[in-house]
């Protein structure tokens, strides 16, 4: 094969899409189509991580992305190790590179981390051996979340350059949104935010993409809407009048969806909050691709795993 | 020992293995051809061709990638590329013909036949290479050969091109790149 030696992936750690480069993207998402088929054989694993280890390390609440990220690493015959926060010893003060630290110290080959402060995958990754995958690092990046976006986004039309994407709502505090827009800039779609001025500061035009205020001026050119949660529990009340408003101006209700072009792809990170930003007969419509992305986190994440181990 | 096996040999080898391997199967019953990924799989192409054409109607084909199964990742160079495992046939029962290109080590039919057992149960595996370079790791042996290359020393390759993935058909016995 001519792409076998052509490309070579070196990274150890998924911290940010901010530092990939597009063959990088690319390698990842191709990657990731063979592991979709594992998951459709009747025996859904393969032996590619055996002996492997894996700690979810979790200081922030998580259903899909701890149990996707747990998922794969079994299908990928690796064994996998919970790490909860509330349970721990971080609740005495340990700090997390001590904690980090003593788990590896048990032989740990990849830590999946999620944890409320920016820069926290980044800070561990510096002080220890086996690779760190992001998996949410406060209103930064959530890297897997971008490329399970990316090849949800690719595998409906085919190609992501050249696609309009709109990502709507809660921008300043969402990750997803940093990471959409860094791996989707990259690959030549055009990407819209749109959200109020209080979630999304005019600065977002320096990452190369517009900013919109008035969801209802774009809803008929967009191919792509990537509803995002409204996240109360970071949200300052300044920020925020009230659920009723945001919903009117920007949640993504019937009469807006009949604006919306004829094969719209409907995208959600979830967890949602049905009739707050995103009306259920939508989320559960045939144009919404809610979860056919949770599906296809699972293959993303099986190729990423697979790639940070072989690049230890 | 020649160096070079040109289109005209290529052709004589397959062939040659195609009658092997006729002769070893019923052209009345089912039987599975699957290639190993990625000059396998060519060869398993063109085999079924053959076979087709001289009475065998009744082959179900798959294609199998066992870089997920490989033991000597860290060994064979850059990061393999993972591609999807094309099986949608049933294996139950059925005689199978896996299919490689050169028998080295062994350590790739090892991978594979793992990979098999995953899906499904064939009455029998049997396994067809276009060459046969010795070296073995394991303890595999082909069942049908098209060309056996003795003595070719560990630290050389063997080099299978097809024209449908190289744009040209020949066997090259070089040094590692």
């Amino acid at each position: 094969m001519a792409n076998k030696s052509a490309f070579r992936w070196k990274r150890k750690h998924l911290l940010a899409l901010e530092d990939l480069t597009v063959d990088e993207i690319m390698h990842v998402l191709s990657q990731a189509d063979a592991f979709k088929e594992v998951s459709t054989r009747s025996v859904k694993k393969v032996p590619a991580l055996r002996g492997k280890v894996l700690v979810n390390c979790f200081f922030e609440d998580s259903t899909r992305t701890r149990t996707s990220f747990a998922l794969a690493a079994s299908r990928l015959s690796a064994d996998v190790v919970d790490f909860s926060e509330k349970t721990s010893s971080t609740s005495k003060g340990e700090t997390l590179i001590d904690t980090a630290r003593n788990i590896e110290a048990m032989g740990v080959d990849i830590f999946v981390l999620r944890h409320p402060a920016a820069g926290a995958a980044e800070t561990l990754s510096r002080h220890v051996k086996c690779s760190v995958v992001n998996a949410g690092d406060g209103a930064h990046e959530h890297p897997t979340q971008g490329l399970l976006d990316l090849y949800t986004m690719r595998e409906r039309f085919g190609k992501v350059a050249g696609l309009k994407v709109a990502i709507v709502g809660d921008i300043v505090n969402s990750r997803v949104a940093r990471s959409n827009i860094w791996a989707l800039t990259k690959l030549g779609a055009e990407v819209i935010l749109v959200g109020p001025p209080t979630l999304l500061p005019k600065t977002f035009e320096k990452l190369g993409v517009k900013v919109i205020h008035d969801f209802d001026s774009v809803i008929g050119q967009v191919d792509v809407i990537n509803m995002l949660r409204v996240q109360f529990e970071r949200i300052k009340s300044s920020q925020f009048p009230t659920v009723r408003e945001f919903t009117r101006f920007f949640g993504l209700t019937a009469e807006r969806f009949v604006r919306c072009k004829k094969d719209v792809f409907i995208m959600h990170p979830g967890p949602m909050n049905r009739g707050i930003e995103i009306s259920s007969a939508i989320a559960d419509g045939p144009q919404s691709g809610i979860l056919t992305q949770v599906a296809n986190g699972l293959a993303v994440r099986m190729a990423v795993l697979y790639l940070v181990t072989q690049a230890q | 020992m020649r160096n070079h096996y040109d289109q005209a040999d290529v052709k004589r080898v397959i062939d040659d293995l195609a009658a092997k391997v006729a002769q070893a199967f019923d052209p009345r019953e089912p039987m599975n051809i699957v290639g190993i990924r990625t000059r396998g799989e060519t060869i398993a192409q063109r085999l079924t061709r053959m076979l087709q054409a001289r009475g065998f109607a009744r082959i179900g084909r798959g294609i199998l990638d066992i870089t997920l199964y490989r033991d000597d990742l860290s060994e064979i160079g850059p990061t393999p590329i993972a591609g999807p495992t094309e099986i949608d046939i049933p294996l139950d029962g059925i005689p199978l013909l896996l299919v490689d290109d050169v028998l080295f080590t062994g350590r790739s039919v090892r991978s594979a036949l793992n990979a098999l057992v995953d899906f499904g149960r064939p009455s029998v595996i049997r396994l067809g290479v276009l060459v046969d370079r010795g070296g073995r790791e394991l303890p595999i042996a082909a069942d049908y050969v098209g060309i056996v290359l003795p003595h070719v020393p560990a630290d050389v390759r063997v080099n299978v091109r097809l024209a449908e993935v190289d744009g040209v058909d020949e066997i090259v016995v070089e040094p590692k790149a």
